[in-house]
């Protein structure tokens, strides 16, 4: 049979590929535009080459700006996936309390990141928030916008709050998918509550939670709104993470050519991560 | 040794999942619960397993009451229609879990797992893990997890239910020599009349949460107690008719097809139920009696062709040996064995099986 050659397919790509110019590419290449020069309005560009990343590279301040959202997502991690995994595995798997328990579950995910801000801004007030003002009663020393240790306490109090229901739907799904057969030879063969824990049920969630460790990794790596609200950033620069920062840099200072560096960097930092955990995750399920 | 089900009954709510039970098996036979889905094959097994409480009756196990004793006590090993094995552990560590629990040495349980795996042929795939393994690989490293801790009872949930049609094939002929030569109680479940007379054994025959009948696996397909323990062991479904006996004669109350019989009983009205393998498509031995017949649908199982076909009211099967086909509405001849016909009263019990 002879093949005639016809590209004309290629035409259906077409829509895809402006719908993913305006939505990525073109947004993405100003930035790289503006990381490569510096411009003085007016639309004067001149050349830079590489010294705004090489100048962000080196710079104290996007180290410590770094260092803190490294330390930041860490310890939410560490806090939220094994806390997810524990309340999912109380929560009732039959009866009226499936539904009030996921529904009490998806709602802090269901209010907006600033309106959360605003919430626990107003909760820890140490004058005249709940929170704030009960920790002082009892007679902490409690003041989240003076002090650097109390303003990541309530950072990461209100990240645990906002987001761990994810996890925890994330985890309980995982569970739900466990054929009830499987807790039955466990049973038949004696095994203990941990054993089945270890041996059954994490490894049958392993996909689950590389994906909730995932989405709860760049979620809280590209952290903005709610600290913004909250703390603003400070005390100082005690809680500036990454993408506060880069806002102050771009915004505050007008430094748009190292601020572009960053934004690159940042971007580069989120890709390379999330590929090596993903394929650290997913290499003995290759295999089979 | 012998597992006894006494007026064992189950409910969930409103709902009878099992009607009170009487059952009494013994030791070294392989029992085979056969029904459709829902007949109640799991709820029993796991009865008797002690994964689940009868809600009044009592089971016995060596003149012992075992009602309510947990699983972990009872000496019992489960195979379930989906492979279940622990997914991170290797195929040998999957059959060395069952040991290691109860504190067998490492060298006795290396020689244990070794032999049975042999046994299933996973000698080659030890180190393998499960999810690296084809379903019937699965299925057979479930299989040695049950056998290699001697078991009094074994319980297989319909084992070969998720296996594609060649594997089943294979691991079917397989089974009853696994369990040959071991000192204890077998239950198979399964929905295939096929699949309990290649096992033979004893077979229970269930609907609807109740027991029909139980005995020599023979015995009770070729004597159903009743019209549903028939329907219950026949595959394609035994056809149905009513008929009326004068004397010798007999005949279809739907046509006028005769036949002479010898059986004794009564004259008046009968069900008649008739295997489809009795009704061919050609004339053969005792295949005799002639019913003509419209194609509904015809198929070819394996070596032999199934033919649907009508006969006025009547919606029939027949099963000859050889493979052919017919084309839908076609008019033809069939030929019924009326040796092989099994007669039931207006109130569905058995009066003669021919």
């Amino acid at each position: 049979m002879n093949k005639t050659v016809n590209q004309k397919a290629w035409f259906f790509v077409i829509p895809v590929f402006v719908l993913v110019a305006f939505n990525a590419i073109i947004p993405l290449m100003t930035v790289v535009n503006y990381a490569f020069q510096e411009t003085f309005g007016n639309n004067v560009f001149m050349w830079e080459g590489t010294r705004w990343f090489k100048q962000i590279m080196l710079s104290e301040r996007f180290h410590a700006s770094l260092g803190r959202q490294f330390l930041f997502t860490f310890i939410i991690l560490f806090i939220q996936i094994p806390l997810g995994i524990a309340i999912a595995l109380t929560m009732p798997k039959e009866g009226i309390g499936v539904p009030v328990c996921l529904v009490l579950m998806s709602m802090p995910l269901l209010i907006p990141w600033n309106v959360v801000g605003a919430m626990w801004n107003i909760f820890a007030l140490p004058d005249i928030g709940f929170l704030g003002h009960s920790l002082n009663a009892l007679g902490f020393d409690y003041n989240f916008t003076q002090q650097i240790g109390d303003a990541w306490f309530t950072t990461i109090l209100m990240d645990v709050w906002h987001w761990t229901s994810l996890v925890v739907l994330l985890s309980y799904a995982g569970l739900r998918s466990i054929q009830p057969a499987y807790y039955q030879a466990a049973e038949i063969d004696g095994a203990s509550r941990w054993a089945v824990f270890t041996k059954i049920e994490l490894p049958k969630m392993k996909k689950v939670l590389t994906i909730a460790i995932l989405l709860r990794f760049m979620d809280s790596f590209m952290i903005y709104t709610e600290p913004f609200v909250l703390t603003g950033g400070g005390p100082g620069n005690a809680t500036a993470f990454l993408s506060i920062d880069l806002v102050k840099m771009a915004l505050g200072q007008f430094d748009l050519g190292p601020a572009a560096a960053m934004s690159l960097i940042y971007f580069f930092i989120v890709l390379l991560v999330c590929w090596v955990f993903y394929t650290l995750m997913m290499r003995n399920e290759e295999k089979s | 040794m012998s597992l006894e089900l006494k007026n064992v009954e189950k409910k969930v709510g409103l709902d009878t999942h099992i009607y009170r039970t009487n059952l009494k098996l013994q030791k070294n036979t392989i029992n085979i619960l056969l029904g459709s889905t829902l007949a109640g094959k799991t709820t029993l097994m796991q009865i008797m397993a002690g994964l689940d409480k009868p809600t009044s009756g009592e089971i016995w196990f060596n003149n012992e009451n075992v009602t309510g004793m947990k699983v972990q006590k009872r000496n019992v090993s489960m195979v379930y229609q989906q492979f279940i094995n622990y997914p991170n552990f290797t195929v040998y560590d999957n059959i060395a879990s069952p040991l290691k629990i109860t504190g067998v040495s490492s060298d006795e349980t290396k020689q244990r797992v070794g032999k049975v795996a042999e046994l299933l042929k996973l000698s080659g795939m030890l180190n393998k893990k499960p999810n690296e393994l084809s379903g019937g690989q699965q299925q057979r490293t479930a299989l040695a997890r049950a056998l290699v801790k001697d078991s009094d009872l074994i319980l297989l949930d319909e084992p070969l239910a998720n296996l594609d049609f060649k594997l089943r094939e294979e691991l079917r002929e397989e089974l009853p020599k696994l369990f040959e030569n071991r000192d204890c109680i077998v239950v198979y479940a399964t929905t295939e009349p096929s699949e309990a007379l290649l096992l033979g054994g004893n077979t229970a025959t269930l609907q609807e949460g109740k027991i029909i009948q139980y005995g020599k696996t023979l015995d009770t397909y070729n004597k159903p107690n009743s019209l549903v323990s028939a329907q219950v062991f026949s595959d394609p479904p035994m056809n149905i008719a009513k008929i009326k006996k004068s004397g010798d004669q007999c005949s279809f109350l739907q046509n006028n097809i005769q036949w002479k019989t010898k059986i004794n009983i009564k004259d008046g009205e009968y069900k008649v139920g008739i295997r489809p393998h009795n009704i061919t498509t050609y004339k053969e031995g005792n295949n005799t009696l002639e019913i003509k017949g419209k194609v509904l649908i015809s198929e070819i199982s394996g070596s032999e062709s199934l033919i649907h076909f009508t006969n006025g009211n009547l919606n029939w099967v027949s099963l000859s040996n050889g493979v052919f086909q017919k084309n839908v509405g076609d008019e033809m001849n069939l030929y019924m064995n009326t040796d092989e016909f099994v007669y039931f009263d207006q109130n569905e019990r058995l009066v003669s099986n021919g």
